[in-house]
This record gives structure tokens, C-alpha cells and sequence, in this order.
């Protein structure tokens, strides 16, 4: 059976990628978020997964309002990015699991979530960059399974339900017949706040009891609403629903490896975190 | 209403729930399209056409034409989409932050800076 080897979750905000494509990753102000990679990139390469289930949110590259799945996942042979309206440097395409992909499809289904399958799926940002940041190189070594969940339009996903299908997800990894090694990597957050009055809203205290809680009391987030984690985190804030997901999917107890917080990036308080299995 | 709307209000924020999706769809229709290059160009060639071409309303032309964030935003905009707007003119989210917040650019990430001391 294949095997979750651990899980990652990083943020993702589009000045990442310009950061990269300008070599700023030594400059005293992308520094303290940079410098938090090397620990991880060196698990990575000790690790060696053979796939990364990476969950993330799409910010209008794949979906538009017209059709706005709840949750997707592609089952696609490839992935690529392309331009989200500001023209971030494309990068090497990704190359998709379909075997995984199915089986997860079958698996999620029979479990009761009710997915979008995608046989075409652009990735954006929310997906690249974390790849990007964990493979500089970008000779990505793992075969790809994109798992979106939305955060574009209320209503979205309770935080209960996003732990559920991340248990569900490790469910059905962890059930697939193949001695595949697996990464769950779950990107954005930590508290920000894009639009309206309160633009610029981070909540440092949160995030740091949210980030201690994924180790020893991982559903502790799932006490709140998706509204009142809106109103604790900021309107993007809310992408800490992806992070739960991956918390979710780690069966059994974890180790956390590592962990760095450090705002601002952007208007974003950043975080990452890796986790081990037990 | 939507359920969302009778939830008790975030101050400065908009929750883009089913009556936001519901104003906003054609301003957001064509914020979606900037992700071509060739649409950016076209918007820039001829604003009035382009915004006539979806249908936009007429406080959406309105907040357009100002670059009005928060209009936008009341206009129904949804702040990914409206980020590939300010794509065209080379605009960050600091500036977005700066521009709803009243605040110089300057300001704006001296705030950002801050709460990493709160």
C-alpha cells in the first residue's frame, strides 16, 4: 500500500514568485521567510517521495463564478500554470498521477465528498509557488494530484468539513495498492487581508496558537465557522482551511520537523510547517 | 439575503457570498478575462468598449474609471479578480492596501511591519 511519508504547509502569495524571478532571496527583507526552506527541501531529498497530493486554492486561473466546484481534484496526465493577469514567469509543466488520481477520485466518492474531477486543470500560483520554494531547481522529482478547494465565494467549506475530507484523503492514499511514497502539501495563509478597510489585517497571535495547535490538538481550529475564521484571520486568512486538510490527512500522531513564521511577506503573515508520521 | 449577510458584520469587510457573486458577475466576467494578455491590451485600447462589450452597470463603469478599490468591492467585485485589474497597471497589493486604507504605500508596509511586533 502506498505510504504518507509526512505533510508540509506553506503560504503562497503571488510576490513570492517575483521575489524568485528578481534572485531576492537573500535580500534582508525576503530573507527570514526564505531562510525557513533549506530544513524542508533537506527532508525532501532524505524522504524521496514518489508524489505530492497538493491542496491549495484557486484564485480565478482555473475557475470563474460561472462553475465554482466546492472541492476539485485533477486527473490529469499534466499541469501547467499560465499567466493569472500580472504575467508570473511560467514554469516546467508538473506531471500528474493518474492512477492516484482515480483512486482517490473512487475513494473520496464512496466516502461521501462529492468532487469536481478535472482531466484538464490549470494550476495558478497557490500551487506553483510552493513547488517552486520546495524544488528551486524546478526539476520537480514527485508526480503531482492538485486538490482545490474553494475560497473565492461564500459559502465556503466549514473547517470541520475540510478536516473530514483530509481524513479521507489519507484514508484513501494509504489504500491505494502501490508502494508509492506520498507528500500532502497544503499552501496559503497565515492571516491576511486583500480587500476592503481592514486591508493589511494580520493576527499574529492566532496564527501562533493555530500553528501550535496542528501538532498536539490539530482539530482545535475546527471549532470555529469559515465566518468567524474570517474574522480571526482576514479574508484570506481563510486558507488556513488547506492547512487543516493536510493536518487531516497525516494518519496516526506526528512529529512537527519544523516550523518558521514571519511577517510580513507581502500583506501576509507566512508560515511553514513539516510534519512527520509517526 | 443570503445566510452570510445576516451574520454579524467584520468591520472594513465584505464577505463576497451569493448577493456579492449575484451584483458583481460582469464586472468579475471581465477582471477574469485579464488574464489573457491580448484582453489587457484591449481593455487599455478602448476602456469604454471593453467594459460596454460585459455588460458592466453603470457603478461598476463608474469605479473602473475611478481605479476605486473599495467602489469596486461595493460594485460587487471580488478581490482575486479585481487583482488581475490592477495587473494592468502594474499595481501590487500594497498599493490596493494603501489606496483602501487611506494610507501612503509607505504607511501601508510600515502597518504590515508592525504586526510583527503586536
Amino acid at each position: 500500500m502506498a505510504k504518507i511519508v509526512g505533510g508540509i504547509t506553506t503560504s503562497h502569495v503571488p510576490a513570492i514568485g517575483r521575489a524568485i524571478a528578481r534572485n531576492l532571496q537573500g535580500d534582508p527583507y525576503w530573507k527570514p521567510f526564505f531562510d525557513g526552506f533549506p530544513p524542508v527541501r533537506q527532508w525532501l531529498a532524505d524522504v524521496k517521495p514518489d508524489v505530492a497530493v497538493v491542496v491549495y486554492n484557486d484564485h480565478g486561473l482555473n475557475f470563474f463564478l460561472d462553475k465554482m466546484p466546492t472541492f476539485a481534484i485533477g486527473a490529469a496526465a499534466e499541469y501547467r500554470n499560465a499567466d493569472e493577469g500580472w504575467g508570473i514567469p511560467e514554469v516546467p509543466p508538473f506531471q500528474g498521477d493518474l492512477d492516484l488520481s482515480w483512486h482517490l477520485i473512487e475513494s473520496l466518492v464512496d466516502d461521501e465528498f462529492d468532487l469536481t474531477t478535472c482531466q484538464e486543470m490549470k494550476v495558478d500560483h497557490a500551487f506553483t509557488l510552493p513547488m517552486a520554494l520546495l524544488w528551486p531547481d524546478q526539476q520537480w522529482p514527485v508526480r503531482t494530484v492538485p486538490v482545490c478547494i474553494n475560497t473565492v465565494q461564500a459559502p465556503i467549506p466549514s473547517a470541520r468539513r475540510c478536516w473530514k475530507l483530509g481524513e479521507a484523503i489519507g484514508r484513501a492514499v494509504e489504500s491505494f495498492g502501490s508502494d508509492e511514497r506520498v507528500v500532502i502539501i497544503g499552501t496559503g495563509g497565515l492571516s491576511h487581508q486583500l480587500d476592503g478597510e481592514r486591508a493589511g489585517f494580520i493576527n499574529k497571535d492566532f496564527d501562533q496558537k493555530f500553528m501550535a495547535s496542528l501538532a498536539d490538538d490539530p482539530t482545535w481550529a475546527t471549532q470555529f465557522s469559515t465566518h468567524e475564521l474570517v474574522e480571526k484571520t482576514g479574508t484570506q486568512g481563510i486558507e488556513l482551511l488547506m492547512w487543516l486538510t493536510t493536518r487531516a490527512a497525516l494518519p496516526g500522531r506526528v512529529r512537527t520537523l519544523h516550523s518558521n513564521y514571519h511577517i510580513p511577506i507581502s500583506n501576509t503573515a507566512s508560515g511553514l510547517m513539516l510534519f512527520e508520521n509517526l | 439575503m443570503t445566510p452570510a449577510s445576516t451574520k454579524p458584520k467584520i468591520p472594513g469587510t465584505v464577505i463576497f457570498d451569493g448577493d456579492q457573486a449575484r451584483k458583481g458577475y460582469a464586472l468579475n466576467r471581465m477582471c477574469y478575462s485579464f488574464n489573457d494578455a491580448a484582453n489587457r491590451a484591449e481593455f487599455v485600447r478602448d476602456e469604454d468598449a471593453y467594459c460596454t462589450r460585459y455588460g458592466l452597470d453603470a457603478p461598476q463603469r463608474e469605479a473602473i474609471r475611478q481605479r476605486n478599490v473599495l467602489a469596486l468591492i461595493a460594485a460587487g467585485g471580488n478581490a482575486y479578480y479585481l487583482a488581475k485589474f490592477a495587473g494592468i497597471f502594474g499595481l501590487d497589493m500594497q498599493d490596493i492596501g494603501a489606496q483602501q486604507t487611506g494610507l501612503t504605500r509607505e504607511q501601508f508596509q510600515a502597518k504590515l511591519l508592525a504586526a510583527a511586533h503586536s
